[in-house]
Order: C-alpha cells, then sequence, then structure tokens
C-alpha cells in the first residue's frame, strides 16, 4: 500500500479532514487542485442500502389528512415526498430537475407546456402512471368548490389534457417561463385517477416509499418501494415518523437514540445538544423569512417616509442574534432569498442597516417626529415573535419612534390580525423562483398580498419577466423588482431563518444540500442514507 | 340492599343531567374562543374562498345552537359523529387513545395503590419515628413538583445517565406503544410515565391511610383493645383498618380518576398517544365533535368513579349497609 492510498482509507473512514488531506497530499507532492476531488471521492463513501431510521417530527396533528391539498406542515409535507414522485423536482442545488416528466417543451411565449412521462413508472399497488393520472391529480385542486392550498398554483391553468398515454399539455392563461418549477410543488403529487377523480384516501403513490400505516398526529410507517425507478435513491428499508410536539421531549430521544434524526431543535439549547458526541447539528440556509409587514393602503403606512424610518429603525444584526441564536442572516426588506438564482448582489441592492439617525430624519421629512404606531403580534407568527417586537420596540425608541407591541391570542392570528391590520408579523417559507414569490406575495391582486401593495412599474415587470426566455434581461427585471420593493414596499424583512436539526452521526447525505425547505428540502428520506 | 340500588339508579340519573350540562359549557366555552376549525386549519394559507368553501362542507355556517342540537340528537342516539378535521368516525378515533390511557392508568394504579397503602399503615403503626418523617418528607416533595419536572428528572437519570452507567440497556424516554406490541414491551415503555404518575398520586393516598387510622386509634374501643394487651399490629389491622376504609376508598378513588383525567402533562413529555393529547390538539383546532366526546368521556369516568367511591363505603360499613 502507497502512502497516498493510505490517506484515502483514512479519508473514507472519516478519519482526516479535507483541510489535513490536502495538506498531507501536499507533502506527497500532489497539488491540492487534485487533491481536493479526490479527497471529495474518498470521503462520500459510497450510500449503503438498509436500515429502518426513525425521524422525530415538531409537527403532526389529529387533523392531518391524506388529501394533497391540505398538506400544510412538515409531517405532511415530508409524507408527500416520501410516498410520492411529481412531475418535476428541485436538485440539491436549487435547479429544476426531471421527475416524472422526462423532459417538457413550451411555446414560445411560455403558454402552453408540453410533458413528456416515463413510461416504467409505477403506483405501489403495480398501475403505471399514466398522462391520465396527471390530469386527475392536477384537476383534483382546480375543481369547483376546491379547498386546496395549491389553488393560486392551478388557477392560471385554463386547460390540462392527455395527448396519448405519456403526454400530458397544460395551457395557462399568461406565459410563465418558470412553470416547471411550480409543478414540483408538495401539493400536486402524481395520484392514481379513479372515475371522478383521485383516490388519495388510500395512500398510494408511485415514490420511493409505501406507506404502511399512518395515525394522524401520532405516527406513520413507511417501508421501501421495491418498483422505484430511481435506483440510486431511497436507501433506507423503512421509515418511521413520529410527531413529538414537545421540543424538550425531541431533543432527549435523540439523545437517547430513540431518533435517528429531529427536526427544529430548540435553538436555544441546540449547542448543548452539538456537544454530545455522536451527535450532528446541521443547518442550511434558503428561502426562509420572517418579517413585520406594513400594510401601504392604512395610515400612516401610506407615507413611504415612515416607512422608510420603520426599515432603518430596526437592527436586523441584532434579531438575527439574540431570536434566531445566529442560525440565520440579514434580510433586506424583499422576500428574495440568497439560494434564488436572482438574488441581488451587495453592488445591485446594499444591505439595509441600523441607522436611528436615517430614521430620523425620514420622519421629519414626512413631519411626523413624534410617530406611534401599534405592532400587534403573536407568537403564531414566527419562533420568537413576541420577543422580536420587543427588540424592536426598544431599537425604535432610539430613533424616536414609540412602538406599541400589542400581544394577540395566537388562535385565529392569521386570520383576524395577519393581513387584515396596519402592521403584523408573518412568516414565509419562501419560493424556489421569483416570479412564484413575488406572486404569491407582491402582486396586487395576490390573495396573499400582506402589505396591499400596488405598484404599477413594478406589476408590468413581474408580468414581462414572468414569461422572458433571456436569462440576463430576466436578471436585471428581478433586481429592479427587489429594489422596488425593498425601497418603496411595505414589507420590512429583518431576517432570514436557517432550517436547522440535529442527526445521528451514522446518518450520512451528500456534500450539497437542497435549501428550498427545511431537512435538505424535505427529500432527506430519499436522498440519505446509513453509515455501511 | 334495595336502598342501596335505588341510591345508584338516583346517581346515576344525576350523572347523566351532569353529562348534559358539562356538554353544554364546553360547547359554548370552545365556541367562544376565537377562530374556528376552518381558520386554524387552513391557517396562513386561508382564503375567504378557501375558508368558505370548508364552512360550507362542514356546516360550520349553521348558528351555534343548530350545531349543537344535531350533536345532541346524535348523542341520544349512541353516535358520536365523525371529527370535523379529518372525517374519521370519533368512536374509532378515541377508542385506541381511550385504551392507551386506560393502561397507563391501571399500571400506574397497580405500582401506587399497594405502595402508598402499605407505607400509610406502616407510617401509623411507627407514627412520629425516623420513617414516619422521611416517608413523609419523601412524598410530599414529590407532590410539590409539578409534573414535567418530575418527568424530566427521571429522564435524565433513567433514561439518559442510565446508558453510560448500564451500557446496552435504558428506560425509553419515548412512549411510543402500539397494540402489536407484546404485554412485556408495552409495560417498558410506559414504565417511566407510570412511575411519574406513581410519584405523583403516592402522597395523598399514603396520608390519607395514615391519617384515617390514627385518627381511629384514639377512640374508646381501641384503647379498649390496648388495654387487653393486644399487639401494635394487631390492633391496626384487625380493628382500625377495618373502620378506615371509607376515606381511604374515597380518596384511592379520586386519585384513579386523576390518573385518567389529568394525564394531560404527563402524556406530552413522553409523546404517549392517550385521550390527553388529543383533548388538547382538538381544542386547538377546534373540531367540537372531538372535544365533546373526550370531555363526556372525563366527566362519566368522575360521576363512575365517585359513584363507585360511595358504594364501597356503604358496603365497607355495616352502619350504613344496615341503617335501623
Amino acid at each position: 500500500m502507497t502512502k497516498f492510498d493510505k490517506l484515502k482509507e483514512l479519508a473514507v473512514q472519516g478519519r482526516l479532514s479535507r483541510r489535513e488531506f490536502i495538506g498531507y497530499a501536499s507533502a506527497l507532492g500532489i497539488t491540492a487542485a487534485i487533491a481536493d476531488p479526490l479527497f471529495m471521492s474518498s470521503a462520500k463513501a459510497a450510500p449503503t442500502r438498509g436500515g429502518t431510521v426513525r425521524i422525530g417530527h415538531a409537527h403532526g396533528s389529529t387533523t392531518d389528512s391524506l388529501d394533497p391539498g391540505t398538506w400544510e406542515n412538515d409531517f405532511t409535507i415530508e409524507m408527500s415526498f416520501a410516498v410520492n414522485n411529481f412531475l418535476t423536482e428541485i436538485d440539491v442545488d436549487g435547479q429544476i430537475k426531471a421527475e416524472l416528466a422526462e423532459s417538457w417543451d413550451a411555446s414560445d411565449d411560455a403558454t402552453v407546456w408540453t410533458f413528456k412521462l416515463r413510461k416504467d413508472v409505477t403506483f405501489h399497488n403495480g398501475k403505471t402512471v399514466t398522462a391520465d393520472d396527471v390530469v386527475a391529480s392536477f384537476n383534483h385542486h382546480r375543481k369547483d368548490g376546491s379547498e386546496s392550498a395549491a389553488k393560486p398554483i392551478v388557477s392560471p391553468i385554463t386547460d390540462i389534457k392527455a395527448d396519448g398515454p405519456n403526454t400530458v399539455v397544460i395551457t395557462l392563461s399568461g406565459g410563465n417561463a418558470d412553470f416547471p418549477f411550480l409543478v414540483s410543488d408538495y401539493h400536486i403529487p402524481i395520484l392514481p385517477a379513479t372515475a371522478d377523480g383521485i383516490d388519495w384516501k388510500s395512500g398510494i403513490g408511485c415514490g420511493p416509499y409505501a406507506m404502511e400505516s399512518f395515525d394522524p398526529g401520532v405516527s406513520a410507517k413507511f417501508k421501501r418501494h421495491d418498483g422505484y425507478w430511481k435506483s440510486d435513491r431511497a436507501w433506507f428499508d423503512a421509515i418511521e415518523y413520529t410527531a413529538v410536539v414537545d421540543t424538550a421531549a425531541r431533543g432527549n430521544a435523540l439523545v437517547t437514540g430513540e431518533f435517528d434524526v429531529i427536526s427544529r431543535p430548540d435553538l436555544k439549547t441546540v449547542a448543548l445538544l452539538e456537544r454530545r458526541p455522536g451527535i450532528d447539528v446541521e443547518e442550511t440556509s434558503g428561502t426562509a423569512h420572517y418579517g413585520f409587514p406594513m400594510r401601504v393602503d392604512a395610515a400612516p403606512f401610506d407615507n413611504n417616509d415612515v416607512r422608510e424610518a420603520l426599515k432603518w429603525a430596526v437592527d436586523r444584526e441584532e434579531l438575527v442574534k439574540k431570536i434566531l441564536k445566529g442560525r440565520g442572516v440579514v434580510g433586506n426588506d424583499h422576500p428574495i432569498g440568497r439560494s434564488n438564482r436572482y438574488h441581488a448582489t451587495e453592488e445591485e441592492l446594499p444591505q439595509r442597516t441600523y441607522d436611528p439617525d436615517k430614521a430620523k430624519h425620514h420622519l421629519k421629512k414626512a413631519g411626523m417626529e413624534n410617530l406611534k404606531v401599534k405592532l400587534q403580534i403573536a407568537d403564531a407568527a414566527f419562533a420568537g415573535a413576541v420577543n422580536a417586537a420587543e427588540l424592536y420596540r426598544e431599537q425604535a425608541a432610539k430613533a424616536g419612534i414609540d412602538l406599541q407591541v400589542a400581544r394577540e391570542p395566537d388562535d385565529g392570528y392569521w386570520s383576524n390580525i395577519w393581513n387584515k391590520q396596519p402592521f403584523s408579523g408573518t412568516y414565509w417559507g419562501g419560493r424556489p423562483t421569483e416570479d412564484w414569490m413575488f406572486t404569491t406575495t407582491h402582486d396586487k391582486d395576490a390573495e396573499w398580498n400582506e402589505t396591499a401593495f400596488k405598484n404599477d412599474k413594478f406589476q408590468k415587470l413581474l408580468v414581462s419577466a414572468r414569461s422572458e426566455l433571456n436569462d440576463t434581461k430576466r436578471r436585471d427585471m428581478y433586481v429592479e423588482m427587489q429594489r422596488i420593493v425593498a425601497h418603496e414596499g411595505g414589507s420590512l424583512i429583518p431576517m432570514y431563518n436557517n432550517y436547522v436539526w440535529a442527526k445521528a452521526k451514522k446518518l450520512k447525505h451528500g456534500e450539497q444540500m437542497a435549501a428550498n425547505w427545511d431537512l435538505d428540502g424535505h427529500k432527506w428520506q430519499e436522498r440519505w442514507w446509513f453509515e455501511g | 340492599m334495595h336502598k342501596l340500588f335505588i341510591l345508584v339508579a338516583q346517581r346515576l340519573a344525576l350523572g347523566l343531567l351532569t353529562l348534559f350540562v358539562v356538554s353544554l359549557i364546553i360547547f359554548l366555552g370552545v365556541e367562544m374562543l376565537p377562530g374556528d376549525l376552518a381558520q386554524a386549519i387552513l391557517g396562513q394559507a386561508a382564503t375567504e374562498e378557501t375558508i368558505a368553501a370548508m364552512r360550507e362542507r362542514l356546516g360550520l355556517n349553521l348558528p351555534a345552537h343548530i350545531r349543537y342540537l344535531q350533536w345532541l340528537g346524535g348523542i341520544v342516539q349512541g353516535d358520536f359523529g365523525t371529527s370535523l378535521a379529518n372525517d374519521r368516525e370519533i368512536s374509532e378515533l378515541i377508542g385506541v387513545r381511550l385504551a392507551n390511557t386506560l393502561f397507563l392508568a391501571i399500571v400506574a394504579a397497580a405500582i401506587s395503590i399497594p405502595i402508598a397503602l402499605t407505607l400509610g399503615i406502616l407510617a401509623a403503626l411507627y407514627r412520629n419515628s425516623w420513617y414516619d418523617r422521611t416517608v413523609n418528607v419523601v412524598t410530599l416533595s414529590f407532590v410539590s413538583t409539578p409534573e414535567f419536572f418530575v418527568s424530566y428528572i427521571l429522564i435524565l437519570f433513567l433514561s439518559v445517565k442510565m446508558q453510560a452507567w448500564l451500557p446496552g440497556f435504558h428506560f425509553p424516554s419515548l412512549s411510543n406503544v402500539s397494540w402489536d406490541d407484546t404485554f412485556l414491551e408495552r409495560l417498558y415503555a410506559v414504565f417511566l410515565p407510570a412511575l411519574t404518575l406513581t410519584l405523583v398520586v403516592i402522597a395523598q393516598m399514603m396520608r390519607m391511610t395514615r391519617a384515617a387510622i390514627i385518627n381511629l386509634l384514639a377512640s374508646p374501643y381501641i384503647e379498649m383493645a390496648n388495654l387487653k394487651g393486644l399487639s401494635r399490629r394487631r390492633i391496626i389491622l384487625k380493628h382500625a383498618l377495618p373502620n378506615a376504609w371509607a376515606p381511604i376508598i374515597t380518596v384511592v378513588v379520586l386519585n384513579l380518576a386523576y390518573l385518567i383525567v389529568g394525564v394531560v402533562i404527563v402524556e406530552v413529555v413522553f409523546v404517549y398517544p392517550g385521550l390527553g393529547r388529543l383533548i388538547v390538539d382538538a381544542v386547538r383546532t377546534r373540531d367540537i365533535p372531538v372535544v365533546q366526546a373526550c370531555s363526556l368521556i372525563f366527566a362519566a369516568t368522575y360521576i363512575l368513579l365517585n359513584l363507585t367511591a360511595d358504594v364501597m363505603s356503604i358496603v365497607t360499613n355495616p352502619r350504613l349497609l344496615h341503617p335501623r
């Protein structure tokens, strides 16, 4: 065995860090440019099949149902990705990737989309996935009286039809270059068609794992679907979910080895968890963010100087440090995250800082030096929302703003306070594309336009960027839109929260992880494996 | 003897009335909370349209009194209805949870009652001794500590630290029971929650046993027994205890009721799929039929156990059983 082989073996066993490996390798006369990829290929030991993986979920309630239109929490979203496949998937690098659709084409104006399906995919009951199943799965959200949360995504669809057993043609009311991203949404799995809709009650899908049992609010069990078409995915033999809403109980169970991974550990004590041997705390930084939306149609927020003053008066760094315990990054008052493709860089849109003097200047300009505003908040808005509001009150006081924090009940918060009252708190998981995000929250007609934002220039850009297929032009448009929202909008977005989880060291994953959702884009179950 | 039957019948009739009032109060209480099921389920994703569609489907747009009467009509016919949230039959939803809660309560009772009675009788026997004081202090400390704290202390020592002390063995901090498990597996899974409940309920039963016996020790007939020269043990077990049963049974049964209806916190900490977690979940989502069904079960448990306590007090007391 040569010295270099010995090094490689150490790397495979995980006994050398990347830095040490490169150091030793260069001592042997191998340059870093060659050593680095060598380390990657040796350290990333091939995934091994087998094992039952157990996860403790922070979410899960007795109201959970198998109806895809109702999925909204970690438990059901993850179940969706375990049991089902979608037309497309978002890969670990944030790019769109083929899943059930092996290829797709758009008309020049991006209104007619043709998806070609894979021919070899079967549902867990052995039936082949066809174009009819796809049509029925989309129509489930489109039908009259639909209560589906995916309605905003499917409402631009004017027609969807099967063209033969393996082709689906979808016509949109307006061009949308990002449509393949939209159909990766967790609400729209491809489920078996029935005479008058889809069969969602049986829990049969065509994804990596078949459902064995599901007890809402308690647990769910899955076993590997042997006929799964992706040969390099779905390494576990079986998966067990347990809903553990109590944070301390979740952490305990990971420490005692009853779980292999837990979602959303308590940020206050996660440092202690990190110190325990055999446990990794990991995080990804994506599009999820917390904010304080101001409705621009209500006084005094109808005055842009007031909005500017409130934006300058928040100390973002302090909020990230104290509310997120450092597990996040500062926001710049627009909903486009760093993992989005067209996120505006520091040169394109400088980061807003904490500057009470600038805030005072804007207040003076507005003639409201003794500004008094009421922030209506509840912890339902986001974890630590009330504390964040209290911190903000202290910070704003330095700019002479009297910010009153009104604590509202958690119950009914989303229906009665958010999107109704002039100044409240909000939470967004973010969206993988700029258009999807802006259309959801800043389109003038959007149901969830929480800031009542209406801007003609922005609106025009939104529509033209949607169908623009030239990448450079598109980038310019989206940067301009971020600028408009940050400088003229009612969005006050001080922080982007990281997705944080804790897992046993024996659970392995690839170098890069998806940041579009928690836990490797909620696809850890098909991407991760146990160390062999 | 027939007087006993009349009493039972009367109490049962009153119990039914109580249940009706309880259901009305619970219904009004949940109605008064802000938000309804549609808003709770849809959360941030709610739109006017989807909320309206869901209310229409579930009949939430009907006036409150009509919804209550519909529900009452179902109950009278023995139909608990379906959960608004996920369309599941409530009887099916509750059945497993109730069985889990009862299992935990029975295990806890099987551990705590014999221990409490023994400790209490011994404390009366050696009253004011070091033993008596130690037992009092220890049990009272446990009952004065919040349940969740006792739970976490037990988890720390018997679950987390245990792994270091006894490699390969520890009690699970998660009571994930399923009815596919064997009886022994289930006992192992509920050991920590059962122990927590035991520590919480033992003090009251122990103190009541001790007090009831000591109270009787001052009576003339015990003095007579003393003068006859009987042993202390014989006086307490043969002469005092039979007359002390009534108060002891009352407190034991009340604690049994607590073991069934008061375990919400313990269920949450140990993630035990019992009735307590179900009702918390249902209140949060305003799933009124489920809340009502759970409350009725809890209320009925109290009523029946109280009745049992009364009947047993009468049966164990000849003077009450054969009044002149």
